[in-house]
């Protein structure tokens, strides 16, 4: 870490590490990602524990479907590509461009939102719901503790881009986009492993 | 049910909750009415609700442990008073359980955490040569939200129903079926809440210890105490999301309707159970470790020596830290997950005695050829050895799994956990509160009277927990609310419920001893009372608000010690010139409202009172994305008042 401040001072790192502040405040978030793991973890592994404990509710192979689970799955990988695009942009010190990329980020993690909100209310609606069954319980807690986070990351990138608006490129802001950047980049791995363990897992056993 | 049913059910309207609401009434007027005459509520809000400066919010979470260690206490003795007679109707079966509850929820979430915090946010940023800690604002948000959820647990017992399916609050008996009242509600929300601010911490803390130390020193020249601070908060990183899983779903299922432990819908209650003690196992060492720090700092300092085998010391530490998350199904032995797993978990827990060991033999050594002074901090140093031995030998014939199914849930296991938890951690934080106290407020705590409290509190630990450790060889079951006569168990009960109330006197007279002190106690003025080896010794007692005016340069271990040998006295003198001016964190009120507002969410969420939930929790969000958007958290300490502050505690060179 001292290493890369000193060398911040000759200008060779990127803005959002310039300061002592920033770096430290990315190297807390980095923190909070490892602990953020660890309650997945416990998710995914309450997942697997209850996959199967389906107390006469409807089986995973019932209720999954390749297609909305691949369209969000799409939805998601292009609005984390945007978001590696809109950090691109904040190198290149192109405040437009970072926050035209920003807003392309948010629009289709809206757009999962919105999909995943219509995948459970349509569950909800065929009687699946979390109370029938304990994998029924153990699903919409993974899956929905991970669109929560999706959803908070909405609010956060909204509040980026007023800021973006108001203060332009600096120190702090571009600290703040790169940190957010992270929490997408993180949200999307995780979305990788529940395609794989919840919906893939689920079509073939 | 009526509002007023749902508020004060019959558990509520006992003599002894009613006198308790009495007294609550009292102190809360007595509190309000000294602030009014007095007019310290300016004083209240500037100095301490809005403040950043780690060094206060240690002295809150320290207030908040010692009155949280006269409740957990208070319960306890009324548990050991009940159990001192045979057949005894002193407290009912219903009110004995939510007192057991109560008392092991509030020692380990609610004394045992804010007082390990309490001692971080005094020391750790002195001790590595910072101003503050990483983030100023998220420590003041940590406190508070641990500061509320601990309101919201204790009022429990008078408003609405105490928990009262133990601190482990197992599954299937949290279930609504089977625990209809809101006592559990309170219990899964106080502490999902103030997990929240102990993973702030645990984030706070990892990062000002790797981020924020003196040019210099490097990891292997860091103190104990901060090697031990940055593996237990990096333990609460990895083991508090388990805690918030296992108590979530549990929420979920009272509050919402799942079924994650309701055995009719395909849920198992072991799930909670392995859930609770991944958490629960790296707990109990996140807990210790801090006090083994604590002893390596004393032990060297008073027995005026290099600490012995410092690499192996962090060995040790790292050891025990790794171990820790390999050993937690031996809370369940008798599960019966069968042979294999079994062996192997008995195998890992024993393990751990190694390490440990290790740590024993070099405090020990450390003291072998040192000019040992006996301090009361050193007292709790060497009484913690022994008690610390037995606690340890326990532990591994509970780790022997045969053995273990006829120890589990016996007195003996009560008595096992005790000793590590008395005997390690607290033993451990009273010996860094009377070491590091003249660094907290400038004075010291009396000697003398230190002395009484040490003594009391040990003598009433052997005789309160010697005979526990029998009665589970004679076949007493914990939380067990009485027993008949016939049984022969009751000398021994008698003469454990004396010795609770020998440490009761003990604890009295700690607090007299810090009133006394407070009011007639020798004032620290050379900042260095103890000769002392580290960085914190070489500032003012108390220190600055900006704690160093020119960050320092370590070259070795033990930097302070080696610089007093170079330089003398002078050794603390700053040259005028390398004074500067000094960026401080600006004070705030967001972080008291944020726990109140999660206070709010949680007393909603109890009641099912949804709206004031959703009030509680839109002024969370709301305050934290105000926050996004203040870019000035920051101001600046001008060079002159600095250097006034400095020159008039006598610190610039002529």
């Amino acid at each position: 870490m001292n290493a890369s401040l000193e060398a911040g001072q000759s200008g060779r790192v990127p803005l959002e590490f310039s300061d002592h502040h920033g770096a430290l405040s990315i190297l807390g978030f980095w923190l909070f990602l490892a602990s953020d793991v660890v309650l997945f973890s416990c998710l995914f592994a309450v997942y697997a524990s209850y996959g199967m404990r389906t107390a006469g509710g409807p089986t995973p192979m019932q209720l999954f479907h390749y297609g909305p689970a691949l369209a969000e799955t799409l939805l998601l990988l292009c609005s984390s590509f945007a978001c590696g695009l809109c950090v691109y942009q904040l190198r290149r010190r192109s405040t437009n461009g970072t926050t035209a990329w920003l807003a392309v980020t948010m629009l289709l993690g809206l757009g999962f939102v919105a999909m995943e909100a219509h995948e459970f209310a349509s569950y909800v609606a065929s009687g699946a719901t979390w109370h029938k069954s304990a994998f029924l319980s153990a699903f919409f807690t993974l899956v929905g503790t991970h669109g929560l986070h999706v959803s908070f990351g909405l609010l956060w990138a909204a509040s980026l881009l007023v800021q973006l608006r108001r203060h332009g490129l600096n120190a702090v802001s571009a600290r703040k986009l790169y940190v957010f950047s992270l929490y997408w980049h993180f949200l999307d791995i995780i979305w990788v492993f529940i395609f794989s363990a919840v919906y893939l897992v689920g079509r073939i056993s | 049910m009526s509002l007023l049913g749902q508020l004060f059910p019959s558990s509520v309207l006992r003599p002894m909750e009613l006198g308790s609401d009495g007294l609550i009434v009292l102190t809360v007027a007595g509190l309000l009415f000294v602030l009014t005459r007095y007019r310290k509520w300016g004083w209240l809000w500037r100095e301490w609700i809005t403040t950043v400066d780690h060094k206060k919010i240690g002295v809150m979470y320290l207030v908040a442990s010692l009155v949280m260690l006269f409740r957990g206490g208070v319960d306890a003795l009324l548990l050991r008073t009940q159990l001192a007679a045979p057949n005894s109707t002193f407290l009912g079966p219903e009110h004995y359980d939510e007192i057991f509850t109560t008392h092991g929820t509030i020692m380990v979430f609610f004394m045992a955490m804010p007082l390990m915090f309490a001692l971080y946010n005094a020391v750790i940023p002195l001790m590595i040569g910072a101003r503050d800690v990483a983030f100023p604002r998220l420590n003041a948000i940590s406190f508070w939200v641990f500061a509320f959820a601990a309101i919201l647990f204790n009022i429990s017992f008078v408003i609405g129903g105490s928990p009262d399916a133990g601190w482990t609050a197992y599954a299937p008996l949290t279930e609504l079926t089977f625990n209809p009242g809101v006592g559990e509600n309170y219990y899964l929300l106080a502490l999902l809440i103030s997990g929240i601010g102990t993973l702030a911490s645990g984030i706070n803390f990892v990062a000002t210890i790797l981020g924020m130390r003196a040019r210099g020193m490097t990891l292997m020249r860091m103190p104990l105490f901060v090697w031990s601070a940055l593996v237990s908060s990096a333990l609460i990183l990895f083991a508090f999301p388990a805690l918030t899983v296992a108590l979530g779903l549990t929420m979920l299922d009272r509050l919402f309707g799942s079924s994650f432990f309701t055995i009719a819908h395909g849920g198992m209650p072991m799930m909670y159970v392995n859930l609770f003690w991944i958490w629960g196992h790296p707990e109990v060492y996140l807990l210790v470790l801090p006090a083994f720090g604590i002893f390596s700092e004393v032990v060297a300092t008073f027995s005026r020596k290099r600490l012995f085998g410092y690499a192996s010391m962090v060995g040790s530490l790292l050891a025990i830290t790794l171990l820790s998350f390999g050993v937690w199904v031996h809370h369940f032995f008798t599960m019966g997950a069968g042979a294999a797993v079994n062996a192997f978990f008995g195998v890992s827990t024993m393990l751990i005695a190694i390490p440990t060991g290790v740590k024993i033999f070099n405090w020990i050594m450390t003291m072998w050829g040192g000019r040992v002074r006996m301090t009361v901090a050193m007292l709790w140093q060497m009484a913690f050895i022994p008690v610390f031995v037995l606690g340890g030998a326990t532990g591994v014939l509970l780790a022997v799994v045969p053995g273990d199914y006829q120890f589990h849930n016996s007195y003996f296991m009560v008595a096992h956990f005790h000793t590590m938890l008395i005997g390690g951690v607290v033993f451990g934080f009273l010996s860094g509160l009377y070491y590091w106290w003249p660094k907290m407020f400038g004075y010291m705590l009396d000697e003398r009277q230190g002395r009484w409290a040490f003594w009391l509190y040990f003598i009433g630990f052997w005789v309160t927990f010697v005979p526990q450790y029998l009665l589970g060889l004679e076949g007493m079951t914990r939380r067990m609310y009485t027993y008949s006569a016939g049984f022969g168990w009751t000398t021994l009960n008698q003469i454990s419920t004396l010795g609770a109330f020998i440490m009761g006197a003990g604890f009295l007279v700690l607090v007299f001893n810090i009133v006394y002190s407070m009011l007639h106690g020798e004032r620290d003025l050379t900042g260095d009372p103890w000769d002392g080896r580290t960085l914190e010794w070489s500032l003012p007692s108390p220190a600055p608000e900006y704690n160093f005016a020119c960050l320092p340069t370590v070259a070795e271990r033990d930097t302070w010690w080696e610089a007093k040998r170079e330089g003398g006295a002078v050794a603390a003198r700053l040259r005028a010139g390398d004074i500067g001016p000094i960026v401080m964190p600006k004070p705030t009120a967001v972080p008291f409202f944020i726990g109140l507002g999660f206070f709010v969410a949680g007393a909603g969420m109890v009641f099912s009172w949804w709206v004031v939930a959703a009030v509680g929790f839109a002024g969370v969000l709301a305050l934290l994305v105000a926050g996004w958007f203040d870019y000035r958290d920051h101001e600046e300490l001008s060079r002159d008042v600095v250097l006034r502050a400095e020159a008039a505690a006598g610190r610039v060179q002529a």
